[in-house]
């Protein structure tokens, strides 16, 4: 309360809610979304430190403290699970996070603007076609005497069914999630490109830069600022694989590469019903998320002006 | 002159790898398409690429198309589709307006309550039990009601309602507008690119969602085309679809059965695209002024 005004709280909120009587109305329905579908799950993610027991209810059910985190810690699934979730993230780090940004790049070199817009919207297509039919498809050409199958048979490889092979796993889910949205991905730098000033390029062409060199002086720090966002929240979501794709693709025969944190949440949780033991992996999850994205960010402020807060 | 002509090799790879880049992206597409109106005893005896159909028939799309889970699948996710992205729109336009006004009271509490669940949730396992416990388990608005807003689309409508002009609403709260009024009769109709934007994303999302339905859906009778569709690619049953047939004729067609309902699920959306991919791309420019 500033000075000047002598209103209390109370006073004040009276005041407000008669001249916004209908913003109150408004908020209503945005609000019970999301007190009842996000703020009433992170009251019930503490059946994790619970013994849950759907006939007691969350209140109801006898807390256990961490006993839910530590048979997490100590089982065999932790560290197959850690080790497979970071691997898919730094894979996918290292592979699909520069893909999107070549592409950019390379589109933005094109000048023929007709071609340029055929590019894109074909690149563009594939983001919206649903992960179903995409790991339909990729089930299909993978599979034994399937189109990808048989190009490889050229090159000497076996003939096999390759989701079934725990040691394919990682390519076959990076190099798909790249073929299905790098155009998608690229719009992004496409739009931070159409930012960088024009002339510096007419300057550089004057002084006899090659095209190359205008792409590594003027391009590539003209989106570094879009990059290094985009990378903070890669990095922020580091331990966030999501399950959808992989609990398409994953067989128990591949599990030993392909089940991550979420997957085996969704497992745990919804098949074999360990409903506490599996929130306790999820809320785990969670926590490491958030920590990692505030300490991304936190660094990116330090290291450069870029911060997404 | 040297810069030149390296100049023109390097726009020649240019070229080069971005011709590699549609292909790859294309063929996949083109293969589907192939399969689907082939000859289903050639189909399976064939191995790698296809460059035209191999024979022709449409058995497999009569199949689809006659099928009882397909159809009920269209028809469960054109109700998915259409009041999903009604509530979408309409609540997420509440929020967003509510989110944009400048000096209200609880502003910034709201704001802070909306972003934090962008980074943290409660995991999947308790919202379950909360959709369990509302009541919506074997209810087609349980893919409905709690994915009402998706906050990073509510974030890309409040920045876009930022944008009208202030001096537009002062002069109709002078004439008495209440917010209501300056929402649906100002707001909204100078906001038309950005519900534009809106509608196609939720649109895709209603489309092609088939996680939440597989979890809180198990009355078959309600699944959405995309779980219907993940039991014939995924689980590779396609018994189902071709009955009738003899056991032999069933292995057959079930193999291009698989493509014909590819193509049944995609073409819709794929036809659409390019005539709105221009909303679509506006949408991420404007999600990413903010970021």
């Amino acid at each position: 309360m500033r000075k000047g005004t002598d209103a209390t709280f109370t006073a004040r909120f009276k005041r407000d809610f008669v001249l916004n009587k209908y913003l109150y109305l408004m908020m209503v329905p945005v609000l019970a979304y999301y007190v009842t579908f996000h703020y009433a799950p992170m009251y019930g993610a503490i059946i994790a430190f619970k013994e849950y027991a759907p006939m007691k209810g969350i209140l109801g059910s006898d807390w256990v403290g961490l006993d839910n985190f530590k048979a997490f810690f100590g089982s065999y699934y932790f560290w197959r699970i850690l080790k497979n979730t970071v691997l898919i993230s730094l894979y996918s780090l290292c592979f699909e996070f520069p893909a999107p940004i070549i592409l950019a790049i390379l589109i933005n070199e094109l000048t023929n603007k007709r071609f340029q817009r055929f590019v894109q919207t074909v690149t563009y297509m594939p983001y919206f076609i649903s992960l179903v039919v995409i790991c339909g498809m990729i089930k299909d050409f993978t599979n034994s005497g399937g189109v990808i199958n048989t190009l490889f048979t050229y090159f000497g490889a076996n003939d096999t069914a390759m989701l079934q092979k725990p040691e394919l796993f990682r390519s076959i889910y990076i190099l798909s999630e790249i073929w299905q949205k790098i155009g998608w991905e690229s719009i992004i730098y496409l739009a931070a490109l159409m930012s960088i000033d024009q002339e510096q390029y007419e300057a550089a062409r004057i002084d006899g830069a090659s095209r190359w060199k205008q792409i590594w002086h003027i391009t590539l720090p003209g989106i570094l600022p879009t990059i290094s966002i985009m990378f903070i929240l890669r990095v922020g979501n580091l331990l966030n694989v999501g399950w959808e794709k992989i609990i398409l693709l994953y067989n128990p025969s591949t599990y030993d590469t392909a089940d991550v944190i979420s997957s085996f949440v969704y497992r745990k949780g919804l098949l074999e019903f360990g409903w506490s033991y599996s929130s306790a992996v999820g809320l785990f999850n969670s926590v490491i998320n958030l920590l990692l994205l505030i300490a991304a960010n936190r660094l990116s402020r330090k290291m450069s002006e870029n911060s997404l807060w | 002159m040297k810069n030149s002509y390296s100049d023109k090799v390097f726009v020649g790879i240019i070229h080069a790898v971005l011709l590699a880049l549609v292909i790859i992206t294309l063929y996949p597409m083109i293969y589907v398409t192939f399969a689907s109106i082939s000859d289903a005893a050639q189909l399976i005896t064939y191995k790698g690429f296809l460059y035209k159909p191999l024979g022709f028939s449409v058995e497999a799309y009569k199949s689809v198309f006659h099928n009882p889970a397909i159809l009920k699948g269209y028809r469960n996710t054109l109700f998915i589709l259409v009041f999903g992205v009604t509530t979408n729109l309409i609540v997420t336009a509440l929020g967003a307006y509510v989110l944009s006004r400048r000096n209200v009271m609880w502003n910034k509490v709201f704001i802070f309550m909306v972003v934090l669940t962008m980074f943290f949730s409660g995991g999947l396992i308790p919202l379950y039990l909360v959709v369990k416990q509302v009541g919506l388990i074997d209810s087609l608005w349980a893919t409905i009601l709690p994915f009402t807003v998706n906050t990073f689309n509510l974030i890309i409508m409040r920045t876009a309602f930022m944008t009208v002009p202030e001096s537009l609403e002062e002069s109709a709260k002078i004439d008495g507008a209440n917010h209501f009024t300056i929402l649906f009769r100002i707001i909204i109709p100078l906001s038309m690119p950005v519900i534009a934007v809106m509608i196609l994303y939720y649109a895709v999302e209603k489309w092609n969602g088939w996680f939440y339905a597989s979890i809180f859906i198990k009355e078959r009778e309600l699944y959405p085309l995309q779980l219907t569709l993940r039991e014939i690619l995924i689980a590779n049953n396609t018994d189902a679809m071709s009955s009738g047939a003899n056991a032999a004729d069933q292995f057959q067609i079930g193999e291009t059965i698989k493509y014909a309902t590819i193509m049944v699920a995609s073409v819709p959306i794929l036809v659409l695209y390019p005539f709105v991919q221009k909303y679509f791309v506006k949408g991420v420019m404007i999600g990413a002024v903010k970021g």
